[in-house]
This record gives C-alpha cells, sequence and structure tokens, in this order.
C-alpha cells in the first residue's frame, strides 16, 4: 500500500541529493541541473498531496512549477553563456567578479 | 501491483539522480537526468496525474533538457580534463545534506499519521466519468463557478475611478 508518505520521503531523498548537487559540483550547468532535480522533487509532492486530497489544485500548481523551471533554465542558461563569453570557462570558482 | 511500480520508479528515479550529481561528464549528467525526468513522469502517471505527466515530458525532457544539451555543447568543448570535478566543499555539503535528509525523513515518519487523516476534499468535478486532461482543463471554470463569477457591470472594487 503506497501513502502519499512513501512520495514524500522519495521527494526528501531527490532533494537531498539535489542539494549535494549544488554545494559539490563545479560546473556551473551541473549545478544548475541538480536545481532542475529539487524542482522536481517538490513537483512530486504536489501531486502526491493533489492525489491523495483528490483537488487537482496540486497538479495545476506543478504545471506552473515545471513553467517556471522551463523560464528559470532559458534565462539562467543565456547568463551562463553570457558568463563563458566573456571569461571562457563555466567554473564556478573562477566566477569571483564580486569577490572583495 | 502499484508497489511494485512504485518502486521500481523510486529506484530508478534514485539511482539517475545520483549519476546525474555524480558524472564526470557534463553531457552525460544531462542524460542521466532526462531519465530521472523520465522515471519522475511515470511516478506522475502512477499518481492518475496523466496531464502533467505528458506535460512533464513535453516540456521538461523535451524543452528544458534539450536546451541544457545545446548549451553544454556551445560551453564544454574546452573542458580541462585533469581539474577536479568537485569543489572543496564536499565533505560538509555530504555531512549537511546528510542532515537534511535525516531531518526531512523523521519529520515525515512522525507526522505521516496527520497526511494519512486528511480528508478527500470535496471533489470540484466529477473524477470518474471525465479523464485527468479534461479536468484539469474545467478547473478555472469550476472555480468560477463555485466563488461566484463577478457581474459584468459591477463598481464595488474600483477605488479611483
Amino acid at each position: 500500500m503506497i501513502t502519499p508518505t512513501h512520495y514524500l520521503v522519495l521527494s526528501a531523498l531527490v532533494f537531498t541529493i539535489g542539494v549535494v548537487g549544488v554545494l559539490t559540483r563545479r560546473n556551473v550547468i551541473i549545478i544548475f541541473m541538480s536545481i532542475e532535480l529539487m524542482l522536481n522533487s517538490v513537483n512530486l509532492n504536489l501531486i502526491a498531496f493533489s492525489d491523495q486530497l483528490n483537488k487537482f489544485g496540486g497538479q495545476v500548481f506543478a504545471i506552473f512549477v515545471i513553467t517556471v523551471a522551463a523560464a528559470e533554465a532559458a534565462v539562467g542558461l543565456g547568463i551562463v553563456i553570457a558568463l563563458f563569453r566573456n571569461k571562457e570557462t563555466v567554473n564556478a570558482d573562477e566566477m569571483d567578479l564580486l569577490k572583495w | 501491483m502499484e508497489a511494485i511500480l512504485f518502486y521500481t520508479l523510486a529506484a530508478i528515479l534514485v539511482l539517475f539522480a545520483v549519476l546525474t550529481v555524480l558524472a564526470r561528464n557534463p553531457v552525460r549528467s544531462a542524460v542521466y537526468l532526462i531519465s530521472a525526468l523520465i522515471a519522475v513522469a511515470g511516478l506522475f502517471l502512477l499518481q492518475k496525474a496523466e496531464f502533467v505527466a505528458a506535460v512533464q515530458i513535453l516540456v521538461y525532457v523535451g524543452g528544458i533538457m534539450v536546451l541544457f544539451l545545446f548549451v553544454i555543447m556551445l560551453v564544454s568543448v574546452r573542458e580541462v580534463i585533469g581539474q577536479p570535478k568537485t569543489n572543496r566543499q564536499t565533505k560538509t555539503a555530504v555531512v549537511l545534506a546528510a542532515v537534511l535528509c535525516v531531518e526531512l525523513v523523521f519529520f515525515l515518519s512522525t507526522g505521516a499519521s496527520l497526511f494519512e487523516d486528511a480528508e478527500p476534499g470535496p471533489a470540484v468535478i466529477e473524477q470518474v466519468q471525465t479523464l485527468n486532461t479534461e479536468s484539469v482543463g474545467t478547473l478555472p471554470a469550476a472555480l468560477r463557478n463555485r466563488l461566484g463569477a463577478p457581474a459584468g457591470g459591477d463598481r464595488r472594487c474600483s477605488g479611483i475611478g
């Protein structure tokens, strides 16, 4: 019997894996992909509750989250390309122009 | 049957998520993430959210990940192979993420009884007769009917004019 708690625990696991990816990797694009993992874990949560409560608000909000993730990916990857054009690297450790 | 599907899809999702984070080559990372997202779409299907599953495959996998792959191809040509792929914060990050995971799972386990007590709300739309896609599409109309559509010449809310 699969309760919503199963989905929530799975979502927590995937979220943690995404957090590890964001904190650990140097390549900015892989950091971005870990952020997408985290957004997907949130979507899992939303759909789990929407299924449990027989409401569609969770699914509609999940569609919003997917849309926002798409827009954010487009803008963020544009920034990454602009950064690459100037610095020839996508290493997160070397983006330190704002450091004192 | 549902349990088999759930555990299979969950195992695939966790496996490919871990591979995404650990892969050295960013193209491989992107492909692993595509597999993870398809597993997530399968989990959506398992929860009777067919429309969101289709949107996930179309938009997330077919749009966002393809964009990622384009950008990886544009940007990673001159990547130096010898550089370490992780920064200096690996041990701290793993410890903190483990703490986060343990905390989340603990709260979910102790609060699980609260989740199960939640009664399913009154079905806004008949879920039995219509398919999920139609139901999601009629949600705005159903909400409008339920909350009372504002009349056309209603001037009560205009504060300035």
